[in-house]
């Protein structure tokens, strides 16, 4: 293979690109059962366990007509023998057209892309990228607002290690988006991202509150989980907890338009009481990601928006 | 005391000057110094005007390009570089930080993939002034001053 079709991170690629694979994402939004992945062979290697995420490729595999192979628990894999992950990604190169893989440290994708000429989707690494879900993420925003441009974004919680709102950022950067960072202190936006921002030219605003006021500028109220683990400080978890926590009562003075996304799991930020609110779109969001991790499949094993949307083996 | 007489004069070979002395063994082990076989004369803790302390290695008939010489921006931007031909000073260098260093220095994030497989490190720079760099495969960013050898 003269080039290398991996997906690693969102972060490079251009606008034209993303609303490339976004349109391809909507075209298997309309038809998402078909034979065109018919003799292809997908590995899901999870060196690191996630049920959601696996379970949701696998499914984009299955209903694309290919087979999948792999493992979901690092355990039954050579890799805890000592097997580096090189070996292991060259055994599997040996089997599969496609490799899915999530791993505990990063880099690791990126250097898999790196052993083998067959293509890697990331789906996962440490805590670095997650293209994955970014763009089902970028696919609900475009899909809720007919428009990823001149957005207003609440990125909600914490964002010192939410990875999630990190990878969101940096591929919104083509689209003019208003930035809102709400979170307590202890897990404000890193410096290296607001750097980010300030050299991509991307407004924003931060803030520590989370309430009916801050809420109604919003098109877009991302919310992300505020673990207790990730305080040093636990009285100031103790004194910050509720504070991100969204229930249906603060939704009063919302825009129309504004929907409420969140990558799941989620424990407790947002609550039950908002689950059947208009605004809620996460369970949908989640399901989008099906589409979108069709789109990254097919993306990866050459197949063109074209050749999608002509496509003679959809299943009615 | 002067200098010429703690470490002897070179005929020909590569003169390193001003090295901080705590850096004076990465110096060795990033131009491999240890595996050659001509002569190689250090001069440790030495009085120096600039620096109050510093070393210096003479390396006898051995000349390094720059891509080697570089490398030192790493550990000791600021080492002065004489070729010498013929007990003459022929050149005078300074070391410049390469745009990407390959394989010189470890990550610093202990869950980066490098640290955790058997295999080479990259890492570019973000920003030669202020000494930050980001690792290829982790992305994380990083002072340069504070990287260990690999
Ligand atoms: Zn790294």
């Amino acid at each position: 293979m003269s080039e290398n079709r991996s997906v690693i991170t969102l972060a490079n690629l251009t606008r034209e690109k993303i609303e490339y694979l976004l349109k391809m994402a909507a075209e298997f939004e309309r038809h998402p059962n078909r034979r065109i992945l018919e003799g292809k062979v997908v590995a899901t290697l999870f060196f690191e366990p996630s049920t959601r995420t696996r379970l949701s490729f696998e499914t984009a595999a299955n209903r694309l007509g290919a087979r999948v192979i792999g493992f979901a628990d690092p355990k039954v894999t050579s890799g805890t023998k000592g097997e580096s992950l090189k070996d292991t990604i060259k055994m599997v190169s040996n089997y599969a057209d496609v490799i899915v893989m999530r791993h505990y440290l990063e880099g690791a994708a990126l250097y898999a892309s790196e052993v083998t000429d067959v293509p890697i989707i990331n789906a996962g690494d440490g805590s670095n990228q997650h293209p994955s879900q970014t763009m089902l993420d970028m696919y609900s925003i475009n899909k809720t607002q007919g428009t990823l441009d001149n957005l207003n974004i609440f990125l909600v919680g914490d964002l010192k290690y939410g990875r999630t709102v990190h990878s969101l950022l940096m591929a919104m950067r083509h689209f003019n988006p208003t930035f809102h960072f709400i979170a307590p202190k202890e897990l404000e936006m890193p410096e290296e991202y607001k750097l980010y921002c300030h050299q991509n030219e991307i407004r924003f605003t931060e803030g520590t509150e989370l309430n009916e006021d801050v809420i109604q500028e919003a098109d877009i109220l991302y919310m992300t989980r505020v673990q207790k683990e990730r305080f040093t400080d636990l009285m100031e978890y103790e004194r910050v907890k509720d504070a991100f926590i969204l229930g249906a009562d603060m939704l009063a003075k919302a825009k129309d338009n504004m929907k409420i996304l969140h990558p799941l799991p989620r424990i407790n930020e947002i609550k039950a009481d908002v689950d059947d609110n208009p605004h809620a779109y996460y369970f949908q969001q989640a399901q989008n990601g099906l589409y979108a991790r069709e789109a990254l499949i097919s993306d990866v094993l050459n197949y063109t928006l074209d050749d999608i949307i002509n496509d003679h083996t959809i299943i009615q | 005391m002067t200098k010429t007489l703690l470490v002897s004069a070179l005929e020909n070979g590569t003169v390193i000057d001003h090295i901080p002395c705590d850096r004076t063994n990465d110096v060795i082990t990033l131009l491999k110094l240890n595996q050659l076989t001509s002569t190689v004369m250090i001069g440790y803790n030495l009085e120096s005007k600039k620096m109050g302390k510093k070393s210096i290695i003479k390396i006898a008939n051995k000349f390094f390009n720059d891509a080697e010489l570089n490398q030192l921006a790493v550990i000791a931007p600021d080492v002065s570089l004489s070729i010498i031909r013929n007990y003459e000073v022929t050149e005078k260098k300074r070391v410049e930080l390469p745009e990407e260093l390959r394989d010189i220095v470890k990550c610093a994030n202990p869950k980066c993939i490098t640290n955790n497989e058997p295999m080479h490190t990259i890492f570019h720079i973000i920003d030669k002034h202020s000494r930050v760099m980001r690792c290829h495969y982790c992305e994380k960013e990083q002072r340069i001053e504070d990287a260990k050898l690999k």
